[in-house]
């Protein structure tokens, strides 16, 4: 009975100096904010260091890094969101490909590592640090530790044609894939097709569609429906601007909205397929909303045409 | 013979009296507890990640089993003066060794046991949970028997690992024994880089000293398949086998010579 009321004491007083300890912290942190220095998010940036230090445990470490590289990029994007600068001394995404780089010198065959690293420093600002070059460079890496990953070469492709507007670089990247055993039939096709309508709205459909639906990955596959969704931005805005050029041309107003609905050229105010309503500039010119998940919109090259 | 049991016997005993066995309690809430947060971190990585964390972990957990009680069976026994009425008994000093070395053996196989068993009901879990999509993109079954082989590598490494703590015992105090015992443990994952010396060094004297440690040291790296057998390289049984003959024979040099030391000691 006395063992039992001691325990129970020693338990309650536990409670206790825990609950002081986090009132105090939290009290402390509430009331001094301290501002924090900028810093480098690796601390450790050679391969073969890293790759020593791991022991026997460089796929683990691998792991750690891949994490570090999710978790740099997603707090430096959500930095960019919330309209304030990373905490990290120098360039923005500067530490990107180092991390990438760590995680796949110590697993060379970590394969999302190179597909969703790609896709991480291609992405121009403020989504990513805009490096198709490194992308290439970190998918011919993984290239050289599984050369029968078709896959990367036609993440090669990708990277050649969307962010370089390289088509004839990306024709020869998607006819390598094709050729190495146990790649798809239609990569064949897209080569071809990348070849003679490069830069055509209609083929990055094709593209973004066929990724859409042989991806492996939830990640992968929701990205490239992002993509088929600017797509469809991209062609109604090109739908849109032809309204408003008729329109002024016939009123020659000051361009809202509302005027145009009133003149009975639109019936409501057109949103993109996530619902955000388009902007439209007092020149005349639709934009994609501000606050839309899908900006920034890929470029195009000039002489593209519309579908 | 019947003493090396009995002794092996009670060192696993002992080593349950000593609650050696909770640390399967650390790791399995290790392996749930990072289940479902690295379930949050990882982008559809997590069944990879968990098989990386729980067979490192299972390395990890063995090899500080096998450090710090290993160095701990002869010397405990003479700090406590219980030597003595050990080799007052019919009990050869060598059998004294082999079924000190052997009782961890023991302890380490029930371990490593139950932490394989739990490191595959969580595999087994988030197999059940993950989304189709998720195990096709996976390069072997979540639940991939072949990763076996990378854990009897370890069970092998972790064998080395104790005979050497057990060697150090036999003759040294436990602070320098267990940094002895790390200490190969680190050199003998850069066996290869002993191996290769000649290529960056032109002494001759240097090369022959380097191509001697990496002899002499274990060579760990090999026992380490854990990367092959998480992405489905074909780790060939061959290989397997020699690994662990080669850890036999290691293991048989290391006891021979912790015996004639032992031997030769004077308790008096």
């Amino acid at each position: 009975m006395t063992s039992g009321r001691s325990l129970a004491g020693g338990i309650a007083l536990i409670l206790v100096v825990m609950g002081v300890a986090i009132a105090i912290e939290r009290f402390r942190d509430g009331t001094y904010r301290l501002a924090e220095p900028p810093q480098d998010a690796l601390s450790v940036t050679s391969n073969t260091a890293v790759g020593r230090l791991s022991l026997g445990f460089r796929v683990l470490n691998a792991d750690l890094y891949w994490i570090r590289a999710l978790q740099y990029y997603g707090g430096v994007q959500r930095a960019h969101h919330e309209g304030r600068r990373s905490n990290e001394a120098g360039p923005e995404y500067g530490s990107l490909f180092s991390f990438l780089d760590l995680a796949t010198s110590l697993d060379p065959l970590f394969n999302i590592a190179y597909r969703f690293g790609a896709i991480f420093l291609s992405e121009p600002a403020p989504a990513g640090p805009g490096r198709p070059d490194l992308a290439i460079q970190l998918l011919n890496k993984g290239l050289a530790a599984r050369p029968d990953k078709w896959e990367y070469m036609q993440d090669i492709g990708f990277v050649h044609y969307w962010w370089n507007h390289d088509y004839k670089a990306a024709a020869e990247a998607f006819e390598k894939a094709s050729q190495i055993p146990n790649a798809p039939w239609w990569l064949r096709s897209l080569a071809a097709s990348t070849l003679a309508r490069g830069g055509d709205r209609r083929s990055s459909r094709i593209m973004w569609t066929v990724l859409a639906q042989s991806s492996d990955n939830d990640w992968l596959r929701n990205s490239a429906a992002r993509s088929l969704l600017q797509l469809d931005a991209l062609d109604a805005i090109d739908a849109l601007q032809k309204v408003v050029a008729t329109h002024r041309e016939r009123a020659g107003v000051p361009l809202t909205w509302q005027g145009l609905i009133r003149a009975g050229a639109l019936r409501s105010i057109p949103a993109d397929p996530t619902g955000t309503a388009y902007d439209l500039t007092p020149d005349g010119k639709v934009r994609l909303g501000a606050a839309s998940s899908l900006a920034p919109l890929p470029q195009e090259p000039p002489a593209a045409p519309a579908s | 013979m019947n003493a090396t049991l009995w002794i092996a016997v009670n060192v696993f005993r002992e080593s349950v009296r000593d609650k050696v066995l909770y640390n399967l309690v650390v790791f399995a809430i290790l392996m749930m507890g990072a289940s479902y947060l690295i379930g949050q971190l990882t982008a559809g990585q997590d069944i990879k990640i968990i098989k990386d964390l729980g067979l490192a972990a299972i390395a990890v957990f063995g090899l500080f089993i096998a450090v710090f009680i290993g160095i701990q069976l002869v010397s405990k026994e003479v700090e406590r003066r219980s030597i003595y009425s050990m080799l007052a008994k019919p009990i050869r000093r060598p059998q004294l060794v082999l079924g000190k070395y052997l009782g961890l053996v023991l302890t380490l196989a029930v371990n490593v046991g139950v932490m394989v068993a739990a490191f595959y009901a969580v595999l087994a879990y988030m197999r059940w949970t993950a989304p189709p999509a998720v195990l096709d993109a996976l390069d072997g079954p979540a639940l991939d028997p072949r990763m076996l082989k990378a854990v009897v590598l370890i069970f092998g490494q972790l064998a080395i690992v104790t005979a050497i703590a057990l060697f150090f015992s036999t003759f040294s105090s436990p602070i320098l024994s267990a940094s002895f015992t790390l200490g190969i443990y680190v050199a003998g994952h850069f066996s290869a880089d002993l191996r290769n010396f000649d290529q960056v060094i032109d002494s001759a004297v240097a090369q022959a000293v380097a191509r001697g440690l990496y002899w002499v040291l274990p060579n760990l790296a090999s026992f380490d398949v854990k990367a092959q057998v998480v992405h489905a390289v074909p780790v060939p049984n061959g290989y397997v086998a020699l690994t662990l003959g080669y850890g036999a024979a290691y293991v048989a040099a290391l006891l021979t010579l912790a015996a004639v030391i032992f031997s030769r000691r004077d308790f008096k």
